[in-house]
């Protein structure tokens, strides 16, 4: 099997897929000749052609739109926009259309396509070029949001949001395009979307995280006996699986690199409280960035969560 | 009939012209090593033949007047008036940049010289210039807004969405198109209907002109002769620069895109060479004066490149300020 990065493994299940189904196509600035800002396209264009690789004007709205009249009609549109930090232009069409196409025609038309895009820490460019802001588009009902933590679930995950019936966001953790290799399988292979994986096994404490933090915590965790999940969906998120969890360790910590309030990590929390409060052994916490703008250079150590924050997170819970 | 440059301007404005020039080359240069060196991180993209537009429009404008700009901002921070300095400790991320090393390449702001920021949006500041435009008429404050854009970013709502109100309220906005011919790798005519960009205004019934902005001094005389024609009349205006960035659209863009020999052909047209052999025929500056500048330039940029080494990390507690009052 051959030891994949994850912009290799997202690019393997991409040109898979549009070979498989013609209706297939991407959209994008600079995904065709260029193939992409990340390299993530490279190749695609040379082997599909301009019509099914479409190098599109500087307008993420239009990118957004014209994909939903795309998935509409018929086809399998993946558009990619250059940064997370670039949606929110184009939110409008992804909030107002994509999403509610299904609900607004009672269920006869539907909206497959998959936006991807390059989202969090991982540059040291400040801003909108690293943000985590995932949670904004967690409160999209009929839009699923999909976090790939490594090249093996990336290009499964991938592969199923390319079939799913519905639109799907898939934020790819730009920290992680390069930083790590795995064995992928050369073939088709799906990872079921909505299912968190059980990343590491534990009785002690359960720990949720998604994306680049997983690396993190999963190196953070050596020597404590701590149930590491990776929940890979966050819309809709695998809470069973939390629950359950939480249930045998009584104790969570949740951890993420985006802003504390309104984070993602505050609807775990909730929905353990409504669920398993019983179970709990201590208050559960969350290891976040601060409540402020992704800043430059040094100073985005200290903002992204380290080791340190996580051990400490665990030893308060651990010892309460 | 072509005017020779002392009919138009003093010996000490041309002069002023090729060393603000020769700043911001040897600047983004120097950038460009620095970066290499992983002392600058992030995005990084250089303004290198294109320094004609930043120093001739900004000269065409007054003092008063705003200035804003997309993520390629080094040059008009600096030609504004921004320290040199600061802006190396900013790119730096080092507490003494210009906006506390906290916001970097792509987000210059210095609202103490007017310059109102540089963009990383791409058309982001399109609307902001706008609504700096109305504020300005309303209170009457005699100031044109100059936006700064270039010419991929025409393709973003926000461009058009702009252009409308700023005609449809007369407002005194000068918008500048830096046409380098290419958004990342996109060229214009693969990304525009109309690829003569000046001609895009006319469903907004905005008047336009295409300006050499390889001529700095094409770029100075169109850039005051519009910016007046805005001020007194109270109504946009559209400058096409025509232009091009020698390197690639930023450090991490090797420019696979277009060919070597291209490149070269608009090298040829480089602003600043074509100005000191201008000087130089017309007798206003002799080879050594133009090397002292030259040198002059050189010792501020590693000057700047010293500061930024030398001043110190914000303090984490840092990333709290400036968020709420
Ligand atoms: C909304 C948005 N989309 C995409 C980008 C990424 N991006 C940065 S610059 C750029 C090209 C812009 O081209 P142009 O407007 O011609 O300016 P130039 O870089 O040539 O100065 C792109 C696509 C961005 N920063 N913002
Ligand atoms: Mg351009």
């Amino acid at each position: 099997m051959a030891q994949l990065n994850m912009v290799q493994a997202i690019n393997q299940a991409l040109s898979l897929e549009m070979a498989r189904d013609d209706r297939v196509l991407l959209l994008g600035e600079d995904v065709g000749r260029d193939g992409g800002v990340f390299r993530v396209t490279e190749g695609l264009w040379e082997r599909f052609g301009s019509e099914r690789v479409i190098d599109t004007p500087l307008c993420e709205a239009g990118i957004m739109g014209a994909a939903i009249g795309m998935a509409a009609y018929g086809l399998r549109p993946v558009p990619e926009i250059q940064f997370l930090g670039f949606t929110y232009s184009a939110f409008e069409q992804l909030f107002a259309h994509a999403a509610r196409l299904r609900s607004r025609s009672r269920g006869r038309y539907s909206c497959p396509m998959v936006v991807r895009t390059p989202y969090g820490g991982g540059i040291k460019a400040p801003e909108l070029h690293e943000e985590s802001t995932e949670a904004l588009f967690c409160q999209v009902p009929g839009l699923k949001v999909v976090v790939p933590s490594g090249p093996y679930v990336a290009k499964g995950l991938l592969l199923a949001a390319l079939r799913d019936p519905d639109p799907v966001l898939f934020l790819e953790p730009t920290r992680l395009y390069r930083l790590l290799r795995e064995e992928v399988p050369e073939g088709e292979y799906l990872v079921e979307l909505g299912r968190a994986r059980v990343a590491r096994g534990g009785n002690s404490v359960t720990v949720v995280a998604w994306g680049s933090m997983l690396e993190r915590v999963l190196k953070s965790v050596e020597g404590y006996d701590a149930e590491v999940l990776d929940l890979l969906t966050l819309n809709p998120f695998d809470s069973e699986a939390i629950v359950k969890s939480v249930q045998k360790t009584g104790r969570l910590v949740i951890v993420h690199e985006a802003a504390k309030t309104c984070g993602f990590g505050a609807e775990i929390a909730a929905t353990v409280a409504e669920e398993a409060i019983l179970h709990l052994r201590a208050p559960i916490l969350r290891v976040t960035a601060p409540d402020v703008p992704v800043p430059l250079a040094k100073l985005i150590d200290h903002y992204l969560p380290g080791a340190e924050q996580i051990r400490n997170a665990l030893d308060e819970v651990l010892q309460y | 009939m072509a005017e020779t440059l002392r009919e138009l301007l003093s010996e000490e404005e041309l002069l002023g012209f090729f060393e603000q020039m020769v700043l911001c080359r040897e600047f983004e240069e120097s950038c460009a090593e620095q970066y290499s060196k992983g002392h600058i991180t992030g995005f990084l993209h250089l303004y290198t033949g294109q320094e004609a537009v930043a120093v001739g429009c900004t000269a065409g404008l007054q003092e008063k007047d705003y200035i804003l700009s997309a993520y390629r901002d080094h040059a008009q921070a600096i030609v504004r008036g921004a320290d040199p300095k600061k802006v190396m400790a900013e790119l730096f991320g080092k507490a003494t940049g210009l906006c506390k090393g906290k916001g970097g390449s792509m987000h210059l702001f210095a609202p103490e010289l007017n310059f109102m920021g540089g963009y990383a949006i791409v058309g982001g500041q399109f609307p902001i210039a706008t609504g700096l435009a109305w504020g300005s008429q309303l209170l009457e404050e005699d100031r044109v807004t100059a936006c700064l854009f270039g010419d991929g970013s025409m393709n973003q709502g926000t461009f058009h969405e702009s252009l409308n109100w700023a005609r449809l309220w007369d407002l005194p906005v000068l918008f500048i198109c830096e046409n380098n011919f290419y958004g990342i790798g996109t060229e214009v005519h693969r990304a525009s209907a109309q690829a003569a960009l000046h001609r895009r205004t006319c469903g907004y019934d905005i008047p336009s002109e295409k300006v050499d902005g390889m001529d700095v001094i094409a770029m100075y005389q169109a850039t005051k002769r519009a910016a007046e024609w805005v001020r007194e009349r109270q109504r946009p205006y559209f400058i096409e620069a025509v232009t091009y960035r020698f390197r690639g659209h930023s450090m991490s863009d090797p420019a696979k895109y277009r060919s070597p020999s291209e490149t070269d052909v608009w090298k040829t047209r480089d602003p600043i060479p074509n100005l000191s052999r201008r000087l130089l025929e017309e007798g206003i500056a002799t080879k050594e004066q133009l090397e002292e500048i030259t040198k002059r330039c050189l010792a501020r940029v590693e000057e700047s490149v010293r500061f930024a080494e030398e001043s110190p990390w914000p303090e984490d507690a840092a990333v709290w300020e400036d968020i709420y009052v």
